[in-house]
């Protein structure tokens, strides 16, 4: 231990040795330093946020000038999200009952959020592409490809003419969380064609009768 | 009889290590630590696989549960000014006391008439207050307008910061500001796509929809 320096230079008078100071120990209690470092350590740790926001980007569709216009997607699955987390869908172009085509009325199938449900019907929609992009995931693992060139390939596989195309709905008793997890399923699955819109007269009579079972 | 002697060993250890580590990680987190703004409004973000981070520069617009909305911009110059032209447009007077605090400010849920004395009360009266929410009626559509000025005011400010930095010879990175939506999971879609819709009918389509990353099970 570091020693009280009294300038007694090692001189045997007996009179200095008497006089000399009470030896100090150095060593201060840090007790109390110890508390506050730690009460303060415990205050960070709890009033920090770690958890930055995280966000989904998404592009909503400008509002299409006709009816028209909004009935050319037909190559498309359509989800219509409604009350108590229930999912409809149908599968193609949209055909009102006893419509002047002659076609068969849509109806629409139930799903939920389940595995087996709503992840499984789009595994199996979205084969084609699910199998290209583990190919390429292949590629860029054994280094056959590089990173950017994956992500445009990645981009590009999802955005072909025959992948799949999502069209989400909701009605008024869905909640947004609905949308969202829908949004984030069709992520995971690698559907990368897809868009919110509003619903069309006729799929919304469909829905009513379809929810008041 | 020998007798044992125990080693006298001195009960107080070492603290210096502990000490040095207990104040390493208080500065690490004094550090870090950003403060937590109180907001008006408690949202409960759905979860989602997204491992996007939010872009700093944000215009947002919160929804709660009940389908109120809250408007919020991150970057305090251009707050300030989104309400000085606000308060032209609705003829309101704010004195460049309530335009600082205005910046200092998080989110905001109350028409522009209530905005002046919202404004003027502290911050324990503000939190027990019960906002109502920004109008967003096609009639009084106060929400579009914040919408309106908020991105006018940003790229007014993005370009004098870009001016600045040429005259100083600095490279300048513009970086766009980015609309945010914060919407509660319970919210009701059609609240959310009201909201969307005011969005879109200025001829935005790209939003940013915060959620929080899921948990792994």
């Amino acid at each position: 231990m570091a020693e009280v320096n009294t300038g007694d230079g090692g001189g045997g008078h007996g009179k200095h040795e008497k006089k000399r100071a009470k030896k100090l120990s150095t060593r201060i209690d840090m007790t109390p330093m110890v508390d506050l470092a730690f009460l303060l350590l415990t205050f960070f740790v709890m009033t920090s946020t770690f958890n930055k926001a995280k966000t989904m980007e998404i592009n909503f569709p400008a509002e299409p000038k006709s009816d028209e216009e909004r009935q050319k997607v037909n190559n498309a699955l359509t989800f219509i999200m409604s009350k108590d987390n229930s999912i409809f869908y149908y599968y193609g172009e949209f055909f009102p009952a006893n419509n002047k085509d002659g076609k068969p009325a849509t109806t629409l199938e139930k799903t939920n959020f389940s595995k087996d449900g709503l992840h499984k019907l789009l595994l199996d929609r979205n084969k084609p592409t699910i199998e290209e992009i583990n190919k390429l995931n292949e590629q860029l693992k054994t280094k056959a490809i590089a990173d950017s060139t994956y992500k445009r390939l990645a981009v590009q596989t999802k955005g072909r003419k025959e992948a799949l195309t999502v069209l989400i709905k909701a009605d008024d008793k869905a909640v947004y969380k609905n949308v969202i997890d829908l949004i984030d399923e069709l992520n995971v699955c690698q559907v990368g064609k897809y868009a919110v819109v509003d619903m069309m007269p006729a799929e919304l009579e469909l829905i009513t009768a379809a929810t008041a079972q | 009889m020998p007798k044992i002697k125990m080693p006298k060993s001195n009960p107080s250890l070492d603290m210096t290590p502990m000490v040095d580590l207990a104040f390493l990680l208080v500065t690490f987190f004094m550090l870090t630590a950003s403060v937590r703004v109180s907001e008006p409004v408690v949202v409960d973000t759905p979860s989602s696989t997204s491992e996007k981070l939010l872009p700093e520069n944000v215009l947002l617009v919160s929804i709660d549960r009940f389908g109120k909305a809250f408007f919020n911009i991150s970057n305090p110059q251009v707050r300030i000014s989104t309400l000085e032209r606000m308060g032209e447009q609705h003829k309101i007077q704010f004195t460049d006391e309530e335009k600082k605090r205005f910046g200092a400010m998080t989110s905001i849920g109350v028409p522009i008439n209530n905005l002046k004395d919202y404004i003027n009360l502290d911050d324990t009266q503000r939190q027990k207050l019960k906002s109502p929410g920004i109008p967003i009626d096609s009639l009084d559509n106060q929400l579009g307008e914040w919408i309106q000025f908020g991105r006018i005011e940003a790229a007014k400010q993005a370009k004098q910061e870009k001016d600045k930095a040429e005259a100083a010879g600095r490279e300048f990175k513009y970086e766009p500001m980015r609309f945010a939506i914060k919407a509660d999971g319970a919210a009701n879609y059609i609240a959310v796509k009201d909201i969307i819709k005011i969005f879109t009918d200025k001829d935005i389509y790209r939003f940013n929809l915060i959620t929080n990353l899921e948990q792994s099970e």
